[in-house]
């Protein structure tokens, strides 16, 4: 958990309360005739790591993008514990997408052009660079064209992007799926490093050990609805329905 | 009968004496040409960019529009312009007729609706890739437009050549507005119809040398930057 002596970022960065917690309230989102999410409620506390899991089409990447701003909710809301205009909330709020997409320049130019939105002045910006770069090992790489580096590369690079703004909440959308062992650990300790410096952590993955690894509380999603939300070792130990449980034994359920 | 190697001749003597009409002729296209590009491009990207990114109503029918204007020929552009800058037309107070600017103005007609058109193809499907991205980096509406444009400078400088080669190699609108007056209208492809009217043959085909190592130096240009464009990861 964060240590107090530890500023969360955006007390570091002077511009006052939290966003959080965040209250959802009976939250629906439909595309057309398909009810992809029905009926959620939760509540996000500030600090730690939120894992949220489920099936493939439970709903989890579209509850991150609804949270995430990206989308609005067909029913329902998302009340913030602080509500700022949308620039401001941008900065707070970072996502890494689960197909994130690079500009089409160097890996360092990718994450100078996050902080430039939001007016992070030059200094500030060249020294969260440099620290970024060397967190995630991409130091060597900084020249190099965005678009040429491996998986795991700009996987690695996506996070720090997010990371740059330095928000309250960071959003991850399976970030390392499809990745190495040793490139899923990397992007870990990037996760882990932001978490213990106060960033509040929301990540989909479907990977059980990580979750286990990482999770403080689990958002089990299922068929649309919150199934659970409860701490994760009651999560894994003592999963409460059917589904989680066939979930994490990962047997097949109809 | 005229023997093509003898125009050659001729023609690679005037090139080589850096003939000072021919010279005058072919600083005059480039002019005209280049100016009508560079002012096609301040309208036609940001025209484009717009029409790929922004929703609106009639956004569907502004397409069709700057497609169907892609499409117009350039002598029916110069009749146009010749109409609107004559003495009995509405800008004939301006005098421009006859004169390299109403040339320009001719050009920029013909190349502006290639570009924007052109562009709102390619930034729109870049548009369709980074949209959700962006968003979530906080960047929206006129940031967008600004960053896709820049996403897009291989594929656009693609379109800024071929406009270019367009407008150089257009003889219809330039002859109408600008009359071929030796020594102040007069470019490649008006001179190269007069001189081949006329049965200069060595000059016409010298103009024709030239306008021909243009069209080789772009297509070149075209195709060297295809190449040093990086690879694009995601499809």
């Amino acid at each position: 958990m964060v240590s107090p002596t530890l500023a969360l970022p955006f007390e570091r960065s002077g511009s006052g309360r939290s966003i959080l917690p965040v209250e959802v309230c009976g939250l629906s989102y439909s595309a057309g005739d398909t009810h992809i999410l029905r009926d959620i409620d939760l509540v996000i506390d500030q600090g730690g790591c939120t894992v949220i899991m489920g099936y493939n089409g439970a709903g989890k990447t579209v509850l991150l993008r609804l949270l995430h701003g990206l989308i609005k909710p067909t029913t329902g809301s998302i009340n913030w514990a602080l509500d700022l205009p949308r620039p401001a909330m941008a900065r707070r709020r970072a996502m890494v997408l689960q197909h994130p997409v690079m500009l089409r320049r160097s890996a360092a130019e990718n994450v100078r052009y996050a902080m430039k939105v939001h007016g992070t002045s030059t200094r500030v910006r060249e020294e969260r660079l440099t620290r970024l770069l060397a967190a995630a090992g991409l130091t060597l790489l900084a020249d190099r064209p965005a678009a040429v580096l491996s998986g795991g590369e700009r996987q690695r690079l996506a996070v720090i992007r997010a990371l740059s703004v330095e928000p309250e909440i960071l959003f991850l959308d399976e970030p390392t799926a499809s990745l190495d062992p040793a490139s899923a650990r990397a992007i870990e300790d990037l996760i882990t490093n932001a978490r213990d410096r106060g960033t509040k952590i929301i990540l989909v993955t479907q990977s059980v050990p990580q979750a286990q690894r990482l999770g403080a509380d689990v958002i089990f999603i299922h068929d649309g609805q919150v199934a659970e939300h409860v701490s994760a070792t009651k999560f894994f130990e003592r999963p409460a329905s059917e589904n989680a449980r066939a979930f994490i034994k990962g047997s097949f359920v109809a | 009968m005229f023997e093509f190697s003898e125009a050659f001749t001729i023609a690679g003597a005037l090139i080589a004496s850096g003939d000072a009409d021919l010279f005058e002729i072919v600083a005059l296209s480039l002019r005209v040409s280049g100016s009508a590009v560079v002012i096609g491009c301040v309208i036609g990207f940001p025209l484009g960019a717009a029409l790929a990114t922004y929703r609106f109503t009639g956004r569907t029918v502004a397409i069709v529009v700057v497609n169907a204007l892609m499409g117009l020929p350039p002598v029916v552009i110069g009749l146009l312009v010749y109409m609107t800058l004559s003495n009995s037309g509405p800008f004939g107070w301006l005098q421009l007729l006859y004169t390299p600017k109403a040339m320009i103005i001719a050009q920029v007609i013909v190349v502006a609706p290639i570009i924007a058109a052109l562009s709102r193809q390619i930034i729109e499907d870049l548009h369709v890739r980074y949209d959700e991205q962006l968003r979530s980096l906080g960047v929206h509406g006129f940031g967008q437009l600004r960053t896709l444009l820049y996403e897009a400078r291989y594929a656009l400088s693609t379109i800024v050549l071929a406009a270019f080669g367009r407008a150089i190699a257009e003889v219809g609108a330039v002859i109408i507005v600008g009359g071929n007056i030796n020594h102040v209208t007069r470019v490649m492809t008006t001179a190269i119809a007069l001189e081949t009217s006329r049965g200069d043959l060595a000059l016409a085909m010298a103009l024709g040398i030239v306008l021909m190592c243009i069209a080789l130096i772009v297509n070149g240009t075209v195709v060297a930057m295809k190449r040093t464009e990086p690879e694009v990861a995601y499809g």
